[in-house]
C-alpha cells in the first residue's frame, strides 16, 4: 500500500459500519456471519457494503458454516473474515485451529459482549499447538487501524487472527477517518488454490496433516507441526504491541485491555494530574502478551493494578510477566448488564477511580 | 463422451483408462481390497479430464477413508474439517466463480457430521458439485453405524443389527436434496456393476454440466462397496450392495436437469 497524499475525510460513523469500511478498505472480499448482539451491526453493514465492492456476504445458517466458509474463500487467496460474540466464536474454535494449522489467512471479529473471552482468544479451544494474534482495540478509530493490521498479518504469517471488539466500539457512533495504513508489500500468494495446477503434477494442496502429494511429498504431521510451532514462537517475538504512559518513575500501574483500558488511562492521566506517581500500561496484542514490555514498565512498581471486566484471566499473563509478582492487584471483576449483552456499571470512570484511590491507600 | 456398454464386447480397446492414471492420479491408493471409493475416484477423473475441466477444478475433500486421495489425485485440492465442505466449496466457489469446484465426502461427513451444511448449500443454490461416497458405514473407523445404515446392518455400534427402535431410521439425503429449490441436479448412482459404474459417470458428467451450466448445486451420491466395514469379503461386495443398500437407495436421477440427457 502506498502512502496517501491527503487524509481521509473525518465521518461520524457507528463502530460496526467502521470496521466493514477498514475490512473493505483492505480488500475484504468476503465475509460470513450469524445475528448476535453485539456483533450485529457488523453483519448488517457488511451485508450492504460488501456486494456493493465486489465482494460476498453470506447470512449463514451457523457460526461453523460460517467460519468453515471464510475457510474456503481464504484458500483461494481471497482476503476473507467472519465474526461474532464470544459465544459465537466459541463455535468457530475447531475451525481456528485448523486454520492455524493448515495456514490459511482468515480475521475473526470477536464484537465481545463484555472481557471475558480472553481465554478464549488467548488460549482458544482448538486442538493442537497454534495461537491467535489477537489486537484490543481501545475504540473505534483504533479498530479501523486494527482491521487493515490483522488481514496484513493474517497474509503476511498465514494464520487466523481475532479482533477483540466490544458493545463500545461496535454501537458508538463516533468521528473516524477510513484513512489507509502504509503497509509493506506482501509476497503473492503461490499456495492458494485457484484449479489452474491439475494435471501438471504440481497441483497445490491445503491440508493439516501436510503429507503432500505423492510425487511432491511435504514434510508431513511431525515436522509441520513443529516448524508451525517455530512460527507462532517468532511471531512472539516480533508482534508485541503495547501503549504505557507515565511508567518511568511510576510506584503504581494500572494494566488494562480494550475499552477498559480508554477509562484506565483517563483516570490514570487525571490521578498524575494530580500529583500521585502513577502510570498506565495497556497491552495491544493479547498474544502476543506484551511481557517484556510490561516487565520493564513495572520496574520498581510498589502497586500493579489489573483492571479488567471479569473475573481474572489477563491477570495470569501478567503474573508471568511483572516485575514483582507481589505487587499484582486484582481492581476489576465480572460486571455485566441485566441483559447479559453488554458492559456492567463498572466499566466507568468515578467507578475506576474509586477502586483506584482505595488501592493507592493500601500499603504496598 | 464414449461411454462403455456392457452388452457386446467393446469396440476399442480401453485406452481411457490408461489414459486416466498417469495423468490425474499420481500414485496407487491405500484402500481395501475391494472397495468401491477408488472406482467412483476413477470415473470422476475420468470425466474431468473428458470435459476438459482438469485445470480449473478445485477438489474440496472431507474425511473418510477417501480422504487419502488427496495425496495422489493431480488437482488442486485440499482436505477441509469434517461435514464442512459444502461451505468450504461456497466460499471458494463465490471467489473463484470460473472454477469447477467439487466436494467429496462419505456418509458419515455428509449425513452425520455435515449435514446442516449440504441442506443450506442446497438451498442457497450454491453453483458447486458434490459427490457423496455412500457405503452407509464408517469405514475409516472401522465399521460404525452411520446415519445411512441400512435397517438390518450390523455394525460395530449396532452389533445385532440396526434396529429402528433403537438406532432410528437411515437418512436419504439425496431424496431431501432433490426436493429443495436451488439445485440444479441430483441422482443416485452405484458402482458395483459395470452397468452401474457406467451409468453412474453419466450422472457425474451430467452434474458437472450442471455447474458450468449456472443451475445450482448438483449432488451425485453414489453407493460403494465397503467388504470391510459390512463384514464380507472382497468379492461378496458388490452382491451385498445390490440386495441390501441398492433396495433402500435405488439409483436414478432424483433431479433431472431442465434439459438433461443422461437417466
Amino acid at each position: 500500500m502506498s502512502a496517501v497524499a491527503q487524509p481521509a475525510k473525518l465521518e461520524l460513523l457507528e463502530g460496526t459500519t467502521a470496521i466493514a469500511r477498514a475490512a473493505i478498505l483492505s480488500d475484504c472480499r468476503f465475509f460470513t456471519g450469524y445475528p448476535m448482539s453485539p456483533f450485529t451491526g457488523l453483519l448488517e453493514s457488511m451485508s450492504d457494503l460488501m456486494p456493493k465492492s465486489g465482494g460476498s456476504c453470506v447470512n449463514v445458517e451457523s457460526e461453523i458454516e460460517g467460519v468453515n466458509m471464510t475457510l474456503g474463500a481464504a484458500a483461494t487467496g481471497a482476503r476473507a473474515a467472519t465474526g461474532s460474540c464470544g459465544q459465537g466464536v466459541a463455535l468457530m474454535q475447531e475451525a481456528i485451529a485448523e486454520a492455524s494449522l493448515n495456514e490459511t489467512p482468515i480475521v475473526i471479529f470477536n464484537m465481545a459482549r463484555n472481557q471475558q473471552d480472553y481465554f478464549q482468544c488467548t488460549r482458544g479451544g482448538g486442538w493442537g499447538d497454534y495461537r491467535t494474534l489477537t489486537l484490543a482495540p481501545k475504540d473505534v478509530p483504533e479498530a479501523v487501524e486494527h482491521t487493515q493490521l490483522l488481514f496484513h498479518l493474517a497474509d503476511k504469517y498465514r494464520v487466523p487472527t481475532i479482533l477483540y471488539g466490544d458493545p463500545l466500539i461496535a454501537q458508538t457512533r463516533v468521528g473516524v477517518r477510513l484513512q489507509p495504513l502504509d503497509l509493506p508489500a506482501l509476497p503473492p500468494k503461490d499456495w492458494a488454490l485457484d484449479g489452474s495446477l491439475g494435471g501438471t503434477g504440481r497441483s497445490r494442496q491445503i491440508w493439516t496433516w501436510a503429507l503432500g502429494k505423492r510425487n511432491a511429498p511435504g514434510p508431513g504431521p511431525d515436522r509441520h507441526w513443529q516448524e508451525l510451532a517455530e512460527k507462532f514462537e517468532s511471531m512472539a517475538a516480533s508482534e508485541q504491541r503495547w501503549e504505557a504512559q507515565h511508567v518511568d518513575d511510576a510506584e503504581t500501574v494500572v494494566v488494562a485491555f480494550g475499552s477498559a483500558g480508554k477509562f484506565t488511562e483517563y483516570v490514570v492521566d487525571e490521578l498524575r494530574e494530580e500529583g500521585h506517581q502513577i502510570g498506565h500500561f495497556r497491552p495491544i496484542t493479547l498474544w502476543p502478551f506484551p511481557g517484556e514490555a510490561l516487565a520493564e514498565a513495572t520496574r520498581g512498581a510498589r502497586r500493579v493494578l489489573v483492571f479488567e471486566l471479569n473475573a481474572g484471566q489477563m491477570i495470569e499473563d501478567v503474573r508471568q510477566f511483572a516485575d514483582d509478582r507481589k505487587a499484582i492487584r486484582a481492581i476489576g471483576g465480572i460486571s455485566s448488564a441485566d441483559s447479559g449483552l453488554s458492559f456492567g456499571p463498572l466499566l466507568d470512570a468515578p467507578e475506576i477511580r474509586g477502586r483506584i484511590i482505595a488501592a493507592l491507600k493500601e500499603e504496598a | 463422451m464414449d461411454v462403455v456398454t456392457t452388452d457386446r464386447p467393446p469396440g476399442q480397446e480401453a485406452s481411457k483408462v490408461a489414459e486416466a492414471y498417469p495423468s490425474l492420479l499420481l500414485g496407487d491408493h491405500s484402500l481395501c481390497p475391494g472397495c468401491g471409493e477408488p472406482v467412483a475416484l476413477r470415473i470422476l477423473l475420468e470425466t474431468l479430464q473428458e470435459m476438459d475441466l482438469v485445470q480449473k477444478t478445485i477438489a474440496v475433500v472431507g474425511h473418510g477413508c477417501y480422504g487419502n486421495f488427496v495425496q495422489i489425485i493431480d488437482l488442486d485440492c485440499t482436505l477441509c474439517l469434517h461435514g464442512r465442505a459444502p461451505a468450504s466449496a461456497t466460499g471458494m466457489k463465490r471467489m473463484r466463480p470460473g472454477s469447477v469446484v467439487f466436494t467429496m465426502q462419505g456418509d458419515g461427513d455428509m449425513v452425520n457430521e455435515g449435514l446442516a451444511e449440504i441442506v443450506h448449500a442446497a438451498a442457497r443454490g450454491e453453483n458447486i458439485t458434490c459427490i457423496l461416497l455412500n457405503n452407509g458405514v464408517f469405514g475409516d473407523t472401522g465399521g460404525q453405524q452411520t446415519a445411512t445404515t441400512v435397517i438390518g446392518q450390523r455394525t460395530k455400534t449396532s452389533l445385532e443389527g440396526r434396529d429402528p427402535a433403537l438406532h432410528g431410521h437411515p437418512i436419504q439425503i439425496a431424496d431431501i436434496i432433490a426436493g429443495l429449490d436451488g439445485v440444479g441436479y441430483v441422482a443416485r448412482g452405484a458402482v458395483g456393476t459395470v452397468r452401474g459404474v457406467a451409468r453412474t459417470k453419466k450422472m457425474i458428467r451430467e452434474a458437472f454440466e450442471s455447474q458450468l451450466a449456472g443451475e445450482g448445486l448438483s449432488l451425485v451420491e453414489i453407493l460403494t462397496m465397503c467388504p470391510t466395514g459390512w463384514f464380507v469379503t472382497a468379492p461378496e461386495g458388490p452382491d451385498y450392495l445390490g440386495e441390501s443398500m441398492e433396495s433402500v437407495y435405488p439409483m436414478g436421477e432424483l433431479r433431472a436437469r431442465p434439459n438433461g440427457e443422461a437417466g
